[in-house]
């Protein structure tokens, strides 16, 4: 037993880097018009090394300005959601928690609906209307959250079941609510909302909201990162925990506050894709072990790898016409999460 | 080796003996708690005005019927709870205003189960307890390694150092956790029934291990405990409450009253001298 050392964390980090990296490669070779790979990797290199301003050949165009900026969204929406998942799992102490299962991801999902129907009659500048959505997303989120935890808690403790099914509860309700709002839809909305509701990563994004998605990533992962060893602790309870020496309250608030944004900014650019909160997290704590302080940065970069590779699937299976990439990570992810449900149990 | 233990008389305000006092480690002083579910409601829960003292090295031992407030009194020492009245002093300051990080470095609690959500090994189970003094990204240093293997190692659990937690007996495991509250390296040692799912050999382990690390660790011990002859044997001084209230504070000796414990158990008993000079308590059942 080696104990963990940044040194390790880093190196883990590396590796999960080289593969992603790997991954985007042949994410941006694949799609409906072929590029050779060995063509794209010589030409990225040149790109990166700054010996060419572009790809040289006619697909730069498709691979650049098309491919690779759905592919960072993805990268961005996969690790917001896996380092989201893990917070969760280990501020509600349950393995089977994630956005998705818990309602959160519907929260936001009607967050954005509501700033996507208000927006219009509010005359905002372009530039501040499109953070609105963002903004309901998250609050959403944040009210979700905390209407599960109250609804799951028994006796002042957290239950596992309770929570789950409060999750569930909440979601199905959301989801009606959603319905219901969607009627007030017509036309080319109406199928956009449909499908950006399944998961969706092809629409493209203002600029702000770019800005807003990095930095929004960036300062509540760390945030959440900051409080690795405090979540470690909390999973033996939260009374335990604060005779550990972890300030249990302002954990709490800053976790969950961290991990909404990070729901919120994923579903208000990419709709609810469900279940890479809740596997990449189990998956990553298989092979590297459950200390938040390795499992957060593994995570973030699992989740980027199973997004970039759902979405890559999404659009090429079925090519020319495209899923949304909800669907691909369902497929993958409801019997995964039965077996692990099943395991539990057993 | 056995120290003097007071009478509540002694904290008392103005009664303190100053030279006395700068060994006192531990001051409970008339502190009481209400709890209630709302504001407006009358108190479900209380404990009165309740006082001791202890020293270092000393085992204080915590005794009473369910629901006589013997884990709330705990919980306020801990400083978890703020109390309604009074105050907890150790060393001189109050334990419910320091910052968990500082309380987490001078008092440990013990609880009675310690859930796992994922597995772990003992070894990392221990480090926990270092988390209270370790740095900002809070890598655990060598030092904190060598302090968490001698933990284990004062509780005789350094064979199990690379076992997993949720496959260890009760014993063990309660041993583990005696060892991460050593690695907060405290001055102050709580333990809520800490032997309350061992059997008899795992119970007088547990014990002998803490007697022995209080009088060489200078710790203070505060154990609450349903095992009235166990306490009787290892504590130096025993506080019998009854619904929320102190009846006596002092050696076990003077605390263990047959009629005393008959009325607040609510159960006949005899009270006899043991082989070890410390009193007996014997059930009688059906009379």
């Amino acid at each position: 037993m080696r104990p963990l050392t940044l040194r390790l964390v880093l190196l883990r980090c590396l590796t999960l880097a080289g593969v992603l990296v790997v991954v985007v490669i042949v994410a941006l070779k694949l799609g409906a018009v072929q590029v050779s790979l060995y063509g794209l990797t010589r030409d990225l290199l040149q790109v990166f090394l700054h010996h060419a301003s572009s790809l040289s050949s006619n697909y730069g165009m498709i691979v650049l300005d098309i491919r690779l900026p759905r592919i960072l969204l993805a990268i961005v929406v996969g690790a917001s959601l896996a380092v989201a998942g893990t917070s969760f799992q280990a501020l509600l102490r349950n393995p089977l928690a994630d956005p998705y299962v818990l309602g959160v991801s519907s929260g936001a999902a009607l967050g954005a609906i509501v700033a996507l129907i208000a927006e219009p009659r509010l005359a905002l500048p372009a530039s501040v209307a499109a953070l609105f959505t963002p903004l309901g997303a998250f609050l959403g989120a944040l009210a979700t959250i905390a209407a599960v935890y109250f609804l799951g808690r028994r006796e002042g403790q957290i239950d596992s079941g309770t929570l789950l099914l409060a999750g569930i509860i909440t979601a199905s309700f959301l989801s009606a609510v959603i319905m219901f709002l969607m009627t007030t839809l017509t036309g080319r909305d109406l199928r956009g909302t449909a499908f950006w509701l399944m998961g969706d990563l092809s629409s493209s994004l203002q600029p702000s909201l770019r800005w807003v998605l990095g930095v929004g990533f960036v300062i509540a992962s760390a945030t959440i990162y900051a409080s690795a060893a405090d979540l470690n602790l909390l999973l033996s309870g939260e009374k335990e925990a604060m005779h550990l020496g972890v300030d249990v309250p302002r954990v709490r608030l800053v976790v969950y506050v961290a991990a909404s944004v990070l729901t919120g900014l994923a579903v208000s650019v990419s709709g609810a894709i469900g279940y890479v909160g809740l596997l990449v997290p189990h998956v990553m704590r298989l092979l590297f072990g459950s200390d938040h302080r390795i499992l957060l940065p593994t995570a973030a970069f699992g989740g980027a790898i199973a997004v970039v590779i759902a979405d890559t699937l999404a659009r090429t299976v079925v090519a020319p016409a495209e899923l949304p990439v909800g669907a691909m990570t369902a497929m993958a992810g409801a019997p995964l999460f039965i077996y692990l449900l099943r395991r539990r149990m057993a | 080796m056995s120290s003097t233990a007071r009478t509540s008389m002694s904290s008392l305000p103005g009664s303190v003996d100053p030279q006395r006092d700068k060994e006192v480690r531990l001051s409970v002083e008339q502190v009481s708690y209400a709890y209630s579910a709302s504001p407006s409601q009358a108190p479900l829960f209380t404990v009165e005005a309740t006082s001791f003292q202890a020293r270092p090295g000393e085992i204080v031992g915590i005794l009473g019927p369910n629901a006589s407030g013997k884990s709330t009194l705990l919980r306020l020492i801990a400083g978890a709870l703020a109390p309604l009245s009074g105050r907890v002093l150790l060393n001189g300051f109050p334990t419910h205003t320091l910052t968990p990080r500082i309380r987490a470095q001078r008092i440990a609690m013990v609880q009675q189960e310690s859930r796992l959500l994922f597995p772990a090994r003992a070894r990392e189970f221990v480090l926990q307890g270092r988390h209270a003094h370790s740095r900002a990204l809070r890598f655990e240093s060598p030092e904190d390694t060598v302090i968490a293997g001698n933990a284990l190692a004062q509780v005789g659990a350094e064979h199990l150092s690379d076992r997993w937690m949720d496959q260890i007996s009760g014993g063990e495991k309660q041993r583990v956790i005696l060892a991460r509250a050593l690695a907060q390296q405290p001055l102050l040692l709580l333990l809520d029934e800490p032997t309350l799912h061992l059997d008899i050999a795992a119970q007088v382990d547990l014990l002998d291990t803490l007697r022995k690390l209080a009088s060489q660790n200078r710790y203070t011990v505060v154990i609450v405990t349903h095992e009235l002859n166990l306490a009787a044997e290892y504590a130096d001084q025993v506080v019998l409450l009854q619904r929320g209230k102190s009846l006596r504070v002092g050696p076990p000796a003077s605390v263990y009253q047959r009629e005393l414990l008959e009325q607040v158990f609510q159960t006949p008993v005899t009270v006899e001298l043991g082989s070890s000079g410390r009193p007996r308590v014997n059930v009688l059942p059906g009379s």
